[in-house]
């Protein structure tokens, strides 16, 4: 299973928008490649010279600390010079539009731009105006691919496979790019997943994604090898989608009572950061037996930098 | 072209009236702004002397179109659209009267606003220039307007345009109000409460895109709220551009129950769906926003049966400032004026409409449901008129639209029929040139 990370694979693909519309082969691609850098992320000397004078741009129009540092480690561990921008300095607010700055990175001549934006197709609407090669970092409540791509490298490395695993995807779905992601992931790949929130946080038609719909923590864990929890934002707690950060807890707060009826070998994934003793318990967070919490932390960096590799290698004209 | 003076003859033509139901080959007689006379064999001795001839050659010959919901950006956003370049796309795409929505910076919510467009249509002289008056002060959905100086001003009804009167004590007053001078109060059925925040309508697709939806409640709700409060309050009430099959339910059982409400759609509504926002096409955002393939069917069948009494453009200005944006951000609408005409034949082409039932949506039954005097063929009726080719396969090119902005969602659509001349006040007031 475990790929070469200087394997010529090309990946039909200029950019990586979403997962929506990759076929099971291409997203096993990236992460058999994601397998070999977790490898070289282990070494002392993590560095390699694969994008030696490569430039890629972190945009991020929205904070992100963690996923903002994972890419720029994984550009600069392939050698290549990432620079970080973010919207408080830049253009945008002196009116400059998301197209205007798209041209105006196109003609620094870059290799790969990684976005994040607050908006769904922000990321989109720039890959259509640039020549280089586009990675969302998360677009809205759009997609978030290399998340969706680092649970799945996780949940691969934890359990074998995830094929006919049963995954159940906790809380705020209806704002998460982070769910939408991994339905899609997980369905291409043969699991099966369910959504456990409230109703107020379920999106609408939801089930025409092919998941199952929970209300219940008791039902929607049933038997579960995965139980991914979501971030709650805190400013959309009180009295809009549920009444309180007491409440939610008690109803879909994840603690052992609530785990127990998962298989017994079932693992804990959260995005981050996390809200404790809100979305989850810490003594769940914290069991490293049950959490893979800071495992998805560490494949992130490797997926991240596979992906950068793949879809560079047309530009390095597939010679790496 | 032929000036307000002189008397022209439009021989060899078929002559439509939609109010009538006339549809027979036939000459028809302009004696400056109005219909001198029409029919079968009206110069059977030929054509007397000083009477200009024009042949249309066996062409339709019909009442100009009559558009019940234009928004342009004069006063206050002028780079949009203006009175002038908006008369020019409406005469361009056969439509001899508009009606403008209220809503451009200031607000026509004072006499003096009425005065400008009026002073404005006046000078371009092309397309006669109707307006709308804000229904409630600035649009802002409290106080009601000066209802019966605006009228007196030339307000043809009341409505906050593109903004639902979200308040039900507000709007039980306007249609109370209003009924003191017999005008319509046209609303934009959306709860806006529901619809806060949304970008497209709710579904599968907005899931997918990760795009906040509004539900279709949104508008049902809002259009069993307002039937009530004409219940309560007597008045006309005109619904604009209705999207949902719920929402054509109710106004059909309103009307049998025999309320005074008509209501209106436009061609988004029946030639695109939910799906037409594909990847974030920022074109397609419109509100209210494009809804699925059986609401779109049943706006068809509202059409057909009548129970939608109209079609309005809905012509919505936005330039490429307002587009090329994240579809969160960008601002709604789309051009209407000239793809009116094309997008209501497509229904007659695709059989789902005869061709004066049509017609009678764009021409008479708008006229009617404002009061005007227009939109039909008579005698003595102002010479507003469309000579077109119903047949002629056509692709609709925005670049050649003569509106400002070009934010159109049919650009490329393959249409059939096109206006060739458009008449007003028995002035030709443009042709096509092909």
């Amino acid at each position: 299973m475990t790929g070469s990370p200087h394997s010529t694979t090309v990946f039909p693909h200029r950019h990586l928008l979403g997962i929506e519309g990759l076929t099971a082969g291409e997203i096993t691609t990236i992460l058999d490649l994601a397998d070999g850098y977790v490898e070289q992320n282990r070494q002392p000397s993590k560095k390699s010279s694969l994008l030696d004078g490569r430039t890629i741009v972190n945009l991020f129009f929205e904070n992100s600390t963690r996923t903002r540092t994972s890419f720029e480690l994984a550009g600069k561990r392939l050698g290549a010079d990432v620079i970080n921008m973010s919207s408080d300095g830049s253009s945008v607010k002196k009116g400059e539009t998301l197209i205007d700055t798209a041209m105006t990175l196109n003609a620094m001549h870059l290799d790969a731009l990684v976005v994040r934006h607050a908006d769904s197709g922000a990321v989109k609407l720039l890959a259509d105006k640039v020549n280089c090669s586009v990675i969302n970092a998360g677009d809205g409540h759009h997609e978030h691919p290399t998340q969706g791509l680092l649970d799945a490298l996780a949940i691969r490395r934890r359990l074998g496979s995830l094929d006919g695993l049963i995954v159940a995807i906790c809380g705020d779905i209806l704002h998460s790019r982070v769910a939408r992601s991994n339905i899609h992931l997980l369905n291409a790949m043969g699991a099966r997943v369910r959504v456990v929130a409230p109703p107020t946080l379920i999106p609408s038609q939801i089930d025409r994604l092919g998941v199952e719909v929970h209300h219940s923590m008791a039902t929607g864990l049933k038997d579960a090898d995965v139980v991914m929890m979501l971030r709650l934002q805190t400013e959309r707690m009180s009295g809009q989608y549920v009444p309180s950060t007491r409440e939610y807890f008690y109803f879909y707060g994840l603690d052992y009572e609530k785990l127990a009826v998962a298989k017994p070998h079932a693992v804990v994934m959260h995005p981050g950061p996390m809200n404790r003793g809100v979305e989850i318990d810490s003594e769940v967070a914290d069991d490293l037996k049950r959490s893979m919490i800071l495992d998805q932390v560490e494949l992130g960096v490797a997926v991240r930098m596979a992906v950068l590799d793949l879809l560079t290698r047309d530009r390095r004209g597939n010679n790496a | 072209m032929p000036n307000a003076n002189t008397r022209v003859a439009y021989r060899n033509a078929r002559l439509l009236d939609p109010a009538s139901g006339l549809d027979q080959r036939g000459d028809l007689l302009t004696d400056g702004a109005k219909i001198a006379d029409f029919g079968p064999s009206l110069f059977a001795d030929g054509v007397p002397e000083g009477i200009e001839v024009v042949d249309l050659q066996g062409q339709c010959l019909a009442p100009g179109l009559v558009d019940m919901r234009v928004l342009i950006g004069e006063p206050g956003e002028e780079e949009k659209d203006t009175i002038k370049s908006a008369s020019r796309a409406a005469v361009a795409g056969g439509i001899t009267a508009v009606v403008l929505l209220p809503n451009t910076d200031p607000v026509t919510d004072e006499v003096a606003s009425l005065e400008f467009i009026a002073r404005r249509a006046r000078e371009v002289r092309l397309v006669k220039v109707f307006a709308y008056a804000a229904a409630t002060r600035g649009t802002e959905g409290n106080e009601i307007t000066e209802m019966g100086l605006l009228s007196r001003a030339g307000a043809v009804a009341f409505t906050d345009g593109t903004k639902a009167i979200a308040s039900a004590k507000a709007m039980r007053r306007a249609l109370s109000y209003a009924r003191t001078f017999d005008k319509l109060i046209v609303q934009h059925p959306e709860e806006p409460s529901l619809a806060s925040g949304g970008m497209m309508n709710s579904g599968e697709r907005a899931t997918r895109l990760g795009l906040v939806g509004i539900p279709r409640e949104a508008e049902i709700i809002m259009i069993e709220r307002d039937l009530r409060l004409l219940e309560l309050s007597g008045g006309r009430l005109h619904f604009a551009h209705v999207t949902t099959g719920e929402s054509v339910d109710l106004i059909r059982r309103a009307k049998a129950r025999g309320l005074k409400v008509t209501c209106d759609t436009a061609p988004h509504y029946f030639a695109l769906t939910e799906t037409d926002v594909g990847d974030y096409r920022t074109f397609a955002k419109v509100s209210p926003p494009l809804r699925g393939e059986m609401d779109r069917r049943a706006i068809v069948e509202g059409l057909a049966d009548g129970t939608i009494d109209a079609i309005a453009s809905d012509h919505t200005p936005q330039d490429q400032d307002q587009k090329r944006l994240p579809f969160a951000q960008a601002a709604c609408g789309v051009i209407g004026l000239e793809t009116l005409f094309p997008l209501t034949l497509e229904l007659v082409h695709k059989g789902a409409m005869p061709l004066l039932k049509a017609l009678a949506c764009v021409t008479v039954k708008p006229a009617e449901i404002l009061g005007l005097p227009l939109g039909r063929i008579a005698k003595g009726a102002p010479a507003d008129l469309i000579a077109f080719d119903l047949e002629v396969p056509w692709k609709v090119d925005v670049t050649a639209f003569k509106s400002k902005s070009k934010n159109s969602p049919f650009e490329d659509r393959p249409v059939q029929g096109r206006p060739l001349r458009t008449v007003v006040d028995g002035r030709t007031v443009w042709q096509f040139e092909g």
